[in-house]
């Protein structure tokens, strides 16, 4: 084991004193993690905002509001707001959340570490993600307003300027700019979650004993390692196109509205989708593996039972990582890319059903003949199960180029990512918040409160989304301000009035977990014991919450597996990680 | 012993959340079935393949969707904690096998079936004696370009587009080639002949989408990209841009008129005649 001067080996560790040292600019990497899902939990409150805005548009685009003057947005305005919602959710919610939040927090202490490998930088790639938001949400308050080129930014829509539309001026180079810093931070943090995981294993926690959480996130660092990287180079020569007249991903001869762009020859627009999709694809399995993990810990936890078939999870786990890379052509089957290549990535996307298929079965599997309690963690949990099956089939349908030629861009696109990306996601943090909680703060969430917040969300979710992929099946674009200028579009209108109801009580449903999360907070029930689940893993081990070094200098020893529920021949029903054999009760 | 707490293995949340997924299930499927929201006919004999695809995709993943969600329905309803023991099993290797190849087969067996309809509209060009027509888009509007009775393209400069003065493709009128070509803002196709499209984009990128010829071709700068296809029956489609390209994304729409033989020859010489 490695030990780092103020790193995460044990011993020589002090809890700062002073407000700033242990709340702002901490190494600790518990604080960061909640640094980061406060972020989180800011960031989801002003995308879930925008969409709102966007449902009230789409739902009734012509009416005029009494307290909008001239109608609730123009068509720049709503792309600007579906852009920002996009961007915010996928970087500030579900990369930074389940990842960096729960991960920072929870990784060191379930493989026994005082700390993160690199605590500064920790601290470093908290506050970089931080400046990265901020440069981001400023893209708002620039003249011309913010970008209306969507998450996904193609150029040459966004590579040249105001002159493509509002937003594409200053405010475009914010969110570039904002981007890549974000790279930066993640990079940061993808080294220090591998190394940490690598180095900083406490005595007895080999690779098989890791908790499923902790590989989930060994393998999402893994893919932003690798993945971001090639996101900042393509940000970078996004923007030396914009300002310094390189033409990385602009053709010649281009005019727009008349005027011929004279200063940019030899790009292709397909590069940057390249560049993009090479991102864009792993960055999928970065939102939703940390997901999948809590899911398969938590089903196993609430069910008393092993994980079934954990060599068959953890080699799921590995095989979607890697298939994850070989996979982003599906992006573009339509982009004008080689017909060739296009078949060859459809039939790699295909592959990539069959490890989330066993991983589904291994879910069931783990509940099969267990003992299930329904506490909100595992309500989530189940939930995100169903969620995943359900997102996860439309994308069958996608993988085939040939449907694909009819699908694509279209509402059936937003309705499979939606689900598996983001609710599913979203149901995986839900999951762990509940979970760990009492851990991260001592005292319980609400679970009556709990209770209500999840039906409302998961009923919500549903009535959001499945009709979404109606809404596709018909032939509905995707990005489109409203549906007036198209006849087919028009005979769809209710399918959106009843989207947008489930979305405005889905949404205000959220503010019900809001008021839980901070009355909680302060006045929720107290959790004394240190393991009130009854789990195995090590965070159970320590105080609620646990002190600055996590095991008080005292490096554990790991015995067992992560998931020894119901033991036969064990007196209790669980087997702490870190207890010795002899001291396991026999029935 | 059977314990009574709201937390534990709790029948009715369990009981709720297996009805609620059978009955999300049952609605999801019913919807799909009934085709309440559905495609509109295809107009071409690739877009049957396409339907047909389609179906096979939507009944393997129906299948596989109604026996998860049902799976997991039961197992929360039959496993809830009602002070029962729960079994130990960490796994089974044989079944991980066996629905690991069930699942390749399945999956990768529909992609390899799918190759057939994506290999006929893209490894295969037009035939000989195709209708050639060059769409060019721009913000936010289709160009249709034919190339007139000498079968010619005639040449294009950008410096010369001006979508105000009805030049929108910037055709160059000092190429005699280029004086009889027609450009529509609609595109009307005969029936039962091949049209051979070249599709390019002005500024940004465009995407060339009708529902009912089931295909969609991004417009992409500085590429010209290939589509063709067979109208079978004649009607009016809706083109609607598919990729976003600004402000006006949603309003850039024109009509395919798919049309008889003789219908196109007259339609044709109208054009020409007011070219001139």
């Amino acid at each position: 084991m490695v030990t780092h001067e103020n790193g995460g080996g044990h011993g020589h560790h002090q809890a700062p004193t002073g407000f700033i040292a242990k709340y702002v600019f901490s190494i600790d990497h518990k604080v960061i993690g909640i640094q980061y899902l406060f972020l989180a939990l800011f960031s989801v409150f002003v995308g879930m905002g925008l969409s709102l805005l966007m449902r009230l548009h789409l739902g009734w685009p012509n009416a005029h509001w009494s307290f909008f003057k001239g109608g609730l947005m123009t068509p720049e305005q709503y792309l600007a707001l579906m852009t920002m919602h996009g961007t915010i959710m996928v970087f500030m919610v579900l990369t930074t959340a389940p990842q960096s939040g729960f991960g920072n927090y929870f990784l060191p202490i379930q493989i026994g570490a005082a700390d993160m490998a690199f605590p500064v930088l920790n601290m470093l790639s908290f506050w970089t993600t931080f400046v990265s938001l901020v440069v981001m949400v400023a893209a708002f308050f620039v003249s011309g307003g913010a970008p209306i080129g969507g998450w996904t930014s193609y150029p040459p829509l966004s590579a040249l300027g105001e002159i493509t539309g509002p937003g594409q001026g200053a405010g475009e180079t914010l969110w570039i700019i904002g981007l890549a810093i974000f790279c930066g931070a993640s990079l940061m943090g993808a080294l220090n979650f591998i190394t940490t995981l690598i180095d900083l294993r406490a005595k007895g926690m080999t690779l098989g004993r890791l908790p499923l959480t902790c590989w989930t996130w060994f393998v999402t660092a893994i893919l932003g390692l690798l993945a971001f990287g090639v996101l900042l180079a393509a940000c970078i020569l996004l923007l030396l196109d914009r300002i310094a007249g390189t033409s990385f991903f602009v053709p010649g001869g281009l005019v727009i509205t008349d005027q011929v762009i004279t200063w940019h020859k030899g790009g292709s627009p397909l590069l940057w989708q390249h560049l993009f999709w090479f991102f864009g694809h792993p960055e999928v399995y970065i939102a939703i593996l940390p997901g999948m993990g809590v899911a398969s810990h938590l089903l196993s936890t609430f069910s008393r039972k092993p994980v079934f078939g954990y060599r068959a999870m953890v080699g799921a786990i590995c095989g979607i990582g890697f298939l994850g890379f070989c996979v982003w052509g599906h992006h573009m089957f339509i982009s004008g890319m080689s017909p060739y290549s296009a078949f060859a990535f459809s039939i790699l996307t295909m592959t990539i059903g069959v490890p989330s298929a066993i991983k589904t079965f291994n879910w069931l599997g783990t509940l099969w003949g267990g003992k299930i309690t329904f506490n909100c963690a595992m309500l989530y949990a189940l939930g995100f199960v169903s969620l995943f099956v359900s997102g996860g089939l439309s994308g069958l349908f996608l993988a085939q180029p040939s449907l694909d030629l009819y699908l694509h861009d279209g509402y059936f696109v937003v309705a499979h990512f939606h689900l598996i990306m983001g609710v599913a996601a979203i149901f995986g943090m839900f999951a762990g918040l509940y979970f760990w909680f009492p851990k991260m703060f001592g005292r319980y969430l609400n679970e009556g409160l709990g209770k209500v917040h999840f039906w409302l969300t998961f009923i919500g979710v549903y009535c959001i989304f499945m009709p979404m992929h109606f809404l596709g099946l018909a032939g509905h674009p995707r990005r489109y301000f409203d549906t007036t200028a198209v006849e087919f579009l028009q005979k769809l209108q209710p399918v959106h009035v009843f989207i947008s109801i489930a979305a405005f009580i889905t949404i205000g449903s959220q503010l019900l977990f809001l008021f839980n999360f901070f009355w909680s907070l302060f006045a929720g029930k107290e959790a004394k014991e240190e393991n009130p689940w009854h789990a195995t893993t090590l965070e159970w081990s320590i105080s609620s919450p646990p002190p600055f070094d996590n095991f008080g200098g005292v490096e554990p020893v790991v015995y067992h597996g992560p998931y020894e529920f119901s033991v036969p021949g064990a007196a209790d029903d669980y087997i702490p990680q870190n207890l010795a054999p002899e001291l396991v009760k026999k029935a | 012993m059977l314990r009574r707490s709201p937390e534990k293995g709790s029948t009715t949340v369990a009981l709720a959340f297996a009805i609620f997924l059978v009955v999300m299930t049952v609605i999801t499927v019913y919807i799909f079935w009934a085709k309440i929201w559905w495609f509109p006919p295809a107009i071409t004999n690739f877009g049957h393949e396409i339907d047909a695809q389609f179906m096979r995709t939507l009944i393997i993943t129906g299948v596989v969707f109604v026996a998860a969600q049902f799976g997991l329905a039961f197992a929360i309803y039959k496993f809830r904690d009602q002070g029962q023991k729960a079994a130990y099993f960490e796994g089974n290797n044989t079944m991980e096998i066996i629905w690991t190849l069930a699942t390749v087969v399945l999956f990768v067996g529909l992609g390899l079936y799918a190759r057939s309809a994506w290999a006929e509209v893209h490894f295969m060009g037009a035939s000989e004696g195709a209708l050639p027509i060059e769409i060019t888009a721009q913000q936010f509007a289709w160009n249709f370009r034919y190339a007139g009775p000498d079968g010619k393209f005639g040449r294009t400069k950008p410096e010369l587009v001006s979508a105000s003065t009805g030049n929108p493709v910037g055709l160059d009128s000092t190429d005699p080639s280029s004086k009889d070509d027609v450009v529509s803002p609609v595109i009307a196709v005969p029936v039962g002949r091949e049209v051979e499209l070249i599709i390019r984009s002005q500024d940004v990128t465009h995407s060339f989408y009708v529902r009912e010829l089931r295909l969609k071709q991004d417009a992409v700068p500085g590429m010209e990209i290939h589509m063709h296809f067979t109208a079978e029956v004649p009607g009016n489609y809706e083109i609607a841009c598919a990729e976003l390209c600004g402000l006006g994304h949603y309003r850039m729409h024109s009509m395919l008129q798919a049309m008889s033989e003789p219908d196109f020859e007259k339609w044709m010489k109208d054009q020409e005649a007011a070219n001139q």
